[in-house]
């Protein structure tokens, strides 16, 4: 039993998601993993480093450059004949591309996995994560994204595997793409991070996130959002903490002007310790905060910076 | 069903295909709308582990599918859009989600009967059979439905159709037989040109949904809704996951409360030892 882990990759480094994703695939039995893109030979020296790989496959083509579903599930579909198990992180491009590889093995995907019971069975949340349902598949093949924050990623380092070259294959070319506008940040990525600041509703509008600023800097945290803030168009997408944003479980998590809907709890109660500033006190974010202070943000914001500062 | 209560009127200005300057032919577009627990609802896990309870619950249209029938109406408003034909599949009821499309503007419903837990596949393979009679020139989907968050369909039905897709759309352009699409990635945002037909499915920038008018849900009810079984279709819809269990996610615990920036500081690096 071996399992295929496509990897995020940027810029020669594998995304910590990716690693998670290895961990858990490791729970199955054997793991490869497949590096594709355009150029990206230090991607998959990196990847043959990861504790637990076995074996990593190198699909370096121009079609592959921006990770389009269609030629990229169209590798996956032609290299799943050697696996049992097809895996990813859940990321935008996990998201995108396994549910098409799924469907074309006849295969129902087994999304967002947070436990590996058996080869089968795995456990998963449903409703923002108010319950999670342990499912059993049928099928042959075995199509999974893995939810980051529940599986520890594997180093960086320690591993030795071969890497070996992707059969060539025929593309689709129905799609075609054409820019990416990404967030410019010196800041860890949200889902990397090991403190998290985020804003709600209670920031009253996007200047007013850069109060969060000394701090995130300070702690070397990321800044997130909750969905009402990014729904207020305080700041963009990208930032979303919650079910239909990204799902984090930082060492330290600080929820500022946040009521905490349970959309928002779905995306960050697995954080180790949390923090709530609120002036609300019955705010429900309080109901699942290690630590809570019931204060006007606007106080407590540079109050909280000074004291980081004088640390 | 939701109406503002304030009669707000459609621009629904309906205009031969002939003359429209921006659709390539006449063009319609597909909407697969899912009935779900309503947005609002704290759900709750059966004692029995069977599932979350839904026995008078309040049920709505998935929220992404509200986005997905509002970026249609929208397109045929424009004129890039001539027909709107919304679906849904599950239990009888879904008749319901359907005339909330209708009621903001789609023209007719297809209710695909079945009292079967339809899975993803299943659905992609039924939506499958419809594009193939339909012949859409584009199908816009949720980019998940919040009950089982697979976020799944959209991207399987484009598997199945051999067609593009564009996931997490938070911007639509058609342009002739192509469409530009601006799409919710990790990092930011990505614009990838797909050929039609194609499938989008909607994240939450998209648009904001129209509230249905009373005249609107009034004119709806008079709006055909074929009905039909997955046996119809071909489609055998068997369940290929089976639940072993729902469960309660492990519960947090409410911590202390601290009275001033000073002692939350003192208690992150002394208690929690995490800053």
């Amino acid at each position: 039993m071996t399992a295929l882990v496509l990897i995020d990759h940027e810029g020669g480094l594998i995304k910590q998601p990716s690693r998670s994703a290895i961990a858990a695939a490791a729970q199955l039995g054997e793991v490869h993993a497949l590096v594709a893109g355009s150029g990206v030979q230090a991607a998959a020296d990196a990847a043959a480093k990861l504790p637990g790989v076995s074996k990593v496959i190198l699909a370096d083509a121009p079609a592959y450059a921006n990770n389009l579903a269609e030629p990229m599930s169209a590798l996956i579909l032609a290299l799943a004949p050697g696996y049992s198990h097809l895996m990813a992180a859940t990321t935008a491009i996990g998201k995108n591309i396994m549910p098409r590889v799924a469907a074309l093995l006849d295969s129902q995907p087994i999304s967002d996995i947070a436990g590996v019971v058996d080869a089968d069975t795995f456990v998963r949340p449903i409703y923002a994560g108010n319950a999670m349902a342990t499912v059993k598949s049928s099928d042959a093949k075995k199509v999974i994204t893995v939810r980051a924050a529940s599986f520890d990623p594997v180093a960086s380092e320690g591993g030795s595997a071969s890497i070996e070259a992707a059969p060539s294959v025929e593309s689709p070319v129905v799609s075609k793409w054409i820019s990416a506008e990404l967030s410019k940040s010196e800041r860890p990525e949200l889902t990397a991070a090991r403190v998290v600041v985020s804003g709600g509703r209670g920031m009253q509008n996007g200047e007013n996130f850069k109060l969060l600023d000394p701090i995130a800097d300070k702690l070397g945290a990321a800044v997130g959002a909750s969905r009402a803030a990014v729904d207020a168009g305080f700041v963009p997408n990208d930032y979303q903490v919650g079910q239909t944003g990204k799902i984090v479980a930082p060492d330290l998590y600080v929820a500022v002007g946040i009521s905490g809907a349970i959309q928002h709890l779905a995306g960050m109660k697995d954080s180790k310790v949390i923090v709530a500033i609120n002036k609300d006190e019955e705010a429900p974010i309080f109901q699942v905060a290690d630590y809570g202070l019931v204060a006007d943000l606007f106080q407590a914001l540079p109050e909280l910076a000074a004291e980081l500062e004088r640390g | 069903m939701r109406t503002n209560g304030r009669g707000l009127f459609l621009a629904t200005v309906e205009r031969p295909a002939l003359i429209q300057e921006t659709a390539r032919q006449p063009m319609k577009i597909l909407v697969p709308v899912k009935r779900v627990v309503d947005y609002n609802v704290k759900v709750r896990v059966k004692s029995d582990g069977t599932g979350v309870e839904t026995a008078g619950v309040k049920m709505s249209m998935n929220p992404f599918d509200e986005i997905a029938v509002e970026e249609a109406v929208r397109l045929k408003e424009k004129g890039a859009a001539t027909e709107i034909i919304a679906v849904s599949l599950g239990v009888a009821a879904c008749q319901e989600t359907i005339r909330t499309a209708l009621a903001m503007g789609a023209d007719r419903g297809i209710l695909v009967e079945s009292d079967v837990d339809l899975q993803p596949l299943a659905v992609a393979k039924m939506l499958k059979a419809i594009a193939e009679k339909e012949q859409p020139g584009l199908i816009i989907l949720g980019k998940q439905a919040i009950d089982d968050d697979m976020s799944a369909t959209g991207q399987m039905l484009a598997a199945l159709l051999g067609w593009s897709q564009g996931t997490f759309a938070s911007k639509v352009t058609i342009e002739g037989d192509s469409m530009t699409v601006i799409r919710e990635v990790d990092g930011g945002l990505e614009t990838v040109v797909l050929n039609l037909p194609a499938i989008i499915t909607t994240d939450l920038r998209l648009n904001e949904p129209r509230y249905a008018s009373l005249p609107n849900i009034m004119k709806a009810r008079k709006k055909p809704i074929d009905t039909m079984k997955p046996a119809d279709l071909g489609v055998d819809p068997t369940p290929r996951l089976t639940v072993v269990k729902v469960e309660e996610p492990a519960k947090r615990q409410a911590g202390k409360k601290v009275g001033s920036v000073a002692e939350l500081v003192e208690k992150l690096r002394n208690e929690a030892k995490v800053i």
